[in-house]
């Protein structure tokens, strides 16, 4: 599938997949990359070295700092796809320097898909 | 995108290494979102300030750049720290983390930042005008300037936030141009709505359901700036609402096309239902009230309602340095003290590390408050309206 570019690099991981938008602060625990937001599908889940693939970021802005965060702190996801990345989330991959691309039928993804993600080439490889 | 010769040569590093690094984000972040050039930007807001949100990674980020003198170029505030920055040691703030706390607001001072400390900036000084260009990033402090005030802003992150402070310039897309501003989902609200905490109901309803789109209220026959206040912080938390529109309210709302919108309808069920959502607990250890930060209107509310009481457990409302000090004036203080309450200053429940100092079950009115309470502070929610909060503690 071919989106758009929103933070380059390249990686490939195991897709962990959110139907419901995610926001990054109070929702992901910044020293355990563990989803902590009550309620959430992915609620318990780590985003470590995985494919995190959600439609769109939402809540606090200072999501971007725990992205940023959650890199240095070595339980980054390895590259984000969503449907569509908002300010929040691409300011904190750009930063951190997470791969990542939107514009993607993220529908088309499943939970558990091995996915190569090209972000240079806005690419999203389902395998 | 478009850049001046002044922009490209901030580009090349003629500004120094920490702009070059910081406009390139503007520029990455133009490009993303089709921009086609540069703005200058009125007034700049920046979250992620407290130090339980930024880290570690984030404190090195700021102490990194405020060594290598970075220095704004447009009026800075600041959002809420994780503490009261004058009385955090009487309110029982930890010492370890308060040590940090200062470091983060030392590095934001030596980049010219004003270290205000609030998510309501609009009540403390920083005040834009309507369609004046602007970047903000603290999410209900953007609602309300884009809904409210008209002025024009996209949700930053806090990085691009400071970015658009120490370059002067945000790219120009998003909700800075007009027709990015048109609602997209009509809201028709058939329930009456008297407290801070119904329009904070409905605000976490409608965030829920609209996720990033634009709202155009009806049916709402009254609201101050408080219960608009109430109800763009919960849209903001519940989905990612940076923009909404009022019927006769709010100043865009005579100028946006929104015949033929897709229509939800909130009537008394979905707000109960709401209440029902948003409470997990009972009897509050704590209440906590100003989220957003209490306007001085509310302050003198919940003086009144203190007037000669005895609380059993605490009851805190926070709000910026500037209302504090009126309050102070007012007797405000004293008499929410005397009754063993506290006005608690450049911080929140949210940001704050209220699950480290032994509360369980926070008592709250704002719909953004029960939305992140339980995830970021470990906290069992009882959401009800003011009245019924105090009432309680008395």
């Amino acid at each position: 599938m071919k989106g758009r570019m929103i933070s380059p690099g390249t990686a490939e991981g195991v897709a962990i997949v959110s139907t419901e938008p995610i926001g990054f602060y109070g929702g992901i625990d910044i020293e355990t990359g563990i989803v902590i937001e009550k309620g959430h599908p992915l609620e318990g889940k780590s985003v470590k070295d995985k494919i995190l693939v959600f439609p769109c970021g939402k809540g606090s802005t200072v999501g971007s700092y725990v992205i940023y965060g959650i890199k240095k702190n070595g339980v980054a996801p390895a590259g984000i796809v969503n449907k569509e990345t908002e300010t929040i989330v691409a300011t904190g991959a750009i930063l951190a320097g997470i791969p990542c691309v939107d514009q993607i039928d993220i529908e088309k993804i499943k939970d558990g898909d091995m996915v190569l993600l090209d972000a240079d080439n806005a690419l999203v490889t389902v395998q | 995108m478009h850049l001046t010769k002044e922009e490209e040569k901030i580009l090349d590093g003629e500004e120094g290494e920490v702009l070059e690094r910081l406009f390139r984000l503007l520029v990455r972040l133009g490009d993303i979102y089709g921009a086609e050039k540069m703005i200058p930007v009125g007034s700049v807001q920046v979250a992620g300030v407290s130090y339980k949100s930024v880290g570690d990674p984030g404190l090195a980020f700021l102490e990194d750049m405020a060594s290598k003198g970075a220095k704004v170029k447009v009026l800075t505030y600041l959002n809420p720290a994780g503490m009261d920055l004058e009385n955090w040691e009487k309110l029982g703030f930890p010492k370890d983390f308060a040590k940090n706390q200062i470091r983060v607001m030392d590095a934001f001072k030596k980049m010219g930042i004003v270290v205000t400390s609030t998510c309501t900036p609009y009540l403390a000084g920083n005040l834009p005008r309507f369609r004046e260009h602007i970047a903000w990033s603290e999410s209900s402090a953007v609602s309300f300037s884009n809904s409210v005030i008209g002025a024009r802003t996209n949700r930053e992150g806090g990085p691009s936030a400071l970015a658009a402070a120490l370059c002067g310039r945000t790219p120009n897309y998003g909700l800075h141009l007009w027709e990015k501003r048109q609602p997209n989902v009509k809201i028709n609200v058939d329930v009456n709505l008297d407290f801070s905490s119904d329009f904070g109901a409905l605000g976490y309803f409608v965030g829920k359901q609209v996720k990033n789109k634009i709202p155009y209220f009806t049916g709402i026959k009254d609201a101050n700036t408080d219960q608009l206040k109430a109800l763009g912080a919960a849209m903001a938390a519940s989905g990612a609402v940076a923009l909404y529109h009022v019927e006769n309210l709010t100043p865009e709302t005579d100028l946006v096309e929104k015949d033929g919108l897709e229509t939800i309808n909130v009537s008394k069920k979905e707000l109960d239902e709401t209440y029902e959502k948003l409470n997990s607990g009972k009897d509050p250890d704590i209440v906590i009230l100003g989220c957003p930060h209490a306007s001085l209107r509310e302050i003198s509310t919940l003086a009144d309602k203190l007037k000669g009481k005895h609380l059993k457990k605490p009851v805190w409302i926070c709000t910026s340095r500037m209302m504090k000090e009126a309050a102070d004036r007012m007797g405000f203080t004293e008499i929410i003290e005397k009754a063993g309450g506290n006005i608690v200053a450049d911080t929140c429940m949210v940001v704050s590390p209220i699950e480290r100092m032994g509360y369980k079950t926070t008592g709250v009115n704002s719909g953004k408050a029960a939305n992140y309470l339980p995830g970021f502070c470990k906290q069992d929610v009882v959401f009800a309206n003011i009245d019924k909060l105090v009432e309680g503690q008395v």
